[in-house]
């Protein structure tokens, strides 16, 4: 973990603001830092472990008088987001978090959001869906709402966390997406974690974030009816805008990260952030937890002389495909999942293939790492890097069923 | 009309008689007699189709082309200022 703390992924300290504020705290604190500085004027919301220290921080800045949203205290997850549907179709910033199970039982609604284009902005934290019941580290939960129409980040850090809520209200309620964003980051590892992040000022925010205009709202001086029956023919077209509306936000993501490097002097921005990919022969593809962890790694692994370099990747839906395509024009891939889409494969490992095909036949081996929270440490990373540069893998191995090498 | 949004989602505009209209199949018809009215606007309230039509006046009228002739407004009234009668054969 200290390792992991010291790799150079951000631009720490560069121009930006004069004043620093840097705080030592976990990755749910830093996401609710952010929800609350986003000023959301409504949030709903219901405790899950390991989400619930998340909410609590928005529940202790509304009874210090910090932050004056609207704070529904809802009976369920679907609720939570059936209220934050609501509130946001009334024209209004929303926020919402949850985890695992909680995300499961938001399912429909979830769909709904998306449809309605509604930019609801959520945190998952990353979740084993049960049973057996467990608490700690696993993707599946967000995995399985892939085709929601919800954009998907999978962030790395406690400051990338802070970075990512805040621009995620940028992207989502941009007139070109209009959509729901699911900010996603591993249970404990982040999560629970005390980590250093620079906070920017409230007002630094402000002017950064400005008021949210809606594309539709609900208004009684302009009535409208809502999520009425539309012929087969409009709603492919309703399927086709939200399409159009990712491949907006594949455009959008990198264009409002540099606006916020300019103002910020930090980068956490692109659909996949490649660290020593520029020499590289052979290069790790993971998301999330496993991705930073990787970066130690990658070290290793080029001092022994592999030229190796690490893809993570930052959105899981819209999904860069074309930046895929160009990383393996020279190199094979490796590829770790923290997720199983059983009765085939990891969800990642499928997607790159599929990215691939017709474009590159780059060699690529798929890992399963991680599920249950199980821990995975930079020396499995490099083990599972040379068996697959060393062997020829023909299907997902589940790493650690063989014998670990120690 | 209703302001539209540029946004592709479900959303419906509303407007008089999108599906024609729609008074035709009515067995009871109400009768209104304005000077029991006292312009309390229950009937405009309660009506579910929009066929109570208030004036400027604050009087009310009601739209023969679309009203189906529930009787809600009649039911509501508190003066009998609308009482439900049969249609005559057409």
């Amino acid at each position: 973990m200290r390792k992991r703390m010291q790799c150079k992924s951000n631009n720490h300290g560069k121009g930006g603001a004069t004043m620093k504020n840097i705080i030592i705290n976990t990755g749910n604190y830093s996401a609710a830092k952010a929800a609350v500085m986003a000023k959301p004027d409504v949030v709903a919301a219901y405790p899950i472990t390991p989400q619930t220290t998340l909410v609590e921080s928005i529940a202790n800045y509304i009874a210090s008088g910090e932050y004056k949203g609207e704070y529904i205290c809802v009976e369920s997850e679907h609720s939570a987001m059936s209220a934050c549907i609501g509130a946001s179709a009334t024209g209004v910033r929303t926020f919402t978090a949850t985890s695992s199970h909680g995300l499961l039982h938001m399912h429909e609604m979830l769909h709904w959001a998306a449809l309605a284009r509604l930019p609801v902005i959520m945190c998952n934290i990353n979740r084993v869906i049960g049973p057996g019941w467990n608490i700690w580290a696993d993707e599946n939960d967000s995995i399985s709402q892939r085709d929601t129409g919800w954009i998907q980040f999978y962030c790395s850090s406690n400051q990338e966390i802070f970075d990512t809520v805040i621009q995620a209200f940028k992207l989502g309620e941009h007139k070109d997406v209009a959509l729901p964003v699911m900010i996603n980051y591993n249970a404990f590892i982040l999560s629970h974690t005390s980590m250093p992040a620079e906070i920017p000022s409230q007002k630094e925010i402000d002017d950064y974030l400005g008021k949210y205009q809606p594309l539709w709202r609900i208004d009684p001086e302009n009535p409208v009816t809502f999520g009425n029956i539309i012929m087969p023919a409009d709603y492919e077209k309703v399927r086709r805008a939200m399409q159009y509306a990712h491949e907006n936000a594949k455009r959008l993501i990198p264009e409002i990260a540099q606006d916020w490097k300019k103002k910020f002097g930090r980068f956490n921005g692109n659909l996949i952030e490649k660290y020593r990919c520029e020499d590289a022969e052979v290069i790790l593809l993971a998301m999330g937890a496993i991705a930073a962890e990787s970066k130690v790694s990658i070290d290793n692994l080029r001092k022994e002389g592999y030229k190796i370099g690490l893809a993570r990747v930052r959105t899981f839906r819209p999904f860069p495909a074309e930046e895929i395509v160009k990383l393996a024009k020279k190199t094979e891939l490796i590829v770790i999942d923290r997720n199983i889409s059983c009765g085939y494969e990891g969800a990642l490992f499928t997607e790159v293939k599929s990215a691939l095909y017709n474009k590159s036949d780059a060699k690529v081996s798929g890992f399963i790492a991680g599920l249950g929270g199980k821990d995975v440490t930079y020396n499995h990373i490099e083990d599972m890097c040379k068996k697959a540069i060393k062997g020829k893998l023909k299907e997902t191995v589940w790493y650690g069923f063989e014998e670990v090498k120690k | 009309m209703s302001k539209k949004y540029n946004v592709v989602t479900s959303i419906s505009y509303p407007k008089e008689g999108a599906m024609g209209k729609t008074g035709s199949w009515r067995v009871f018809k109400p009768i209104f007699s304005k000077d029991k009215c006292v312009k309390c606007l229950r009937c405009w309230i309660f009506c579910p189709e929009g066929a109570v039509k208030k004036n400027k006046d604050g009087s009310v009228s009601i739209d023969m082309d679309y009203c189906k002739g529930c009787g809600i407004c009649a039911n509501v009234c508190n003066v009998k200022a609308i009482i439900m009668e049969r249609e005559e054969q057409q």
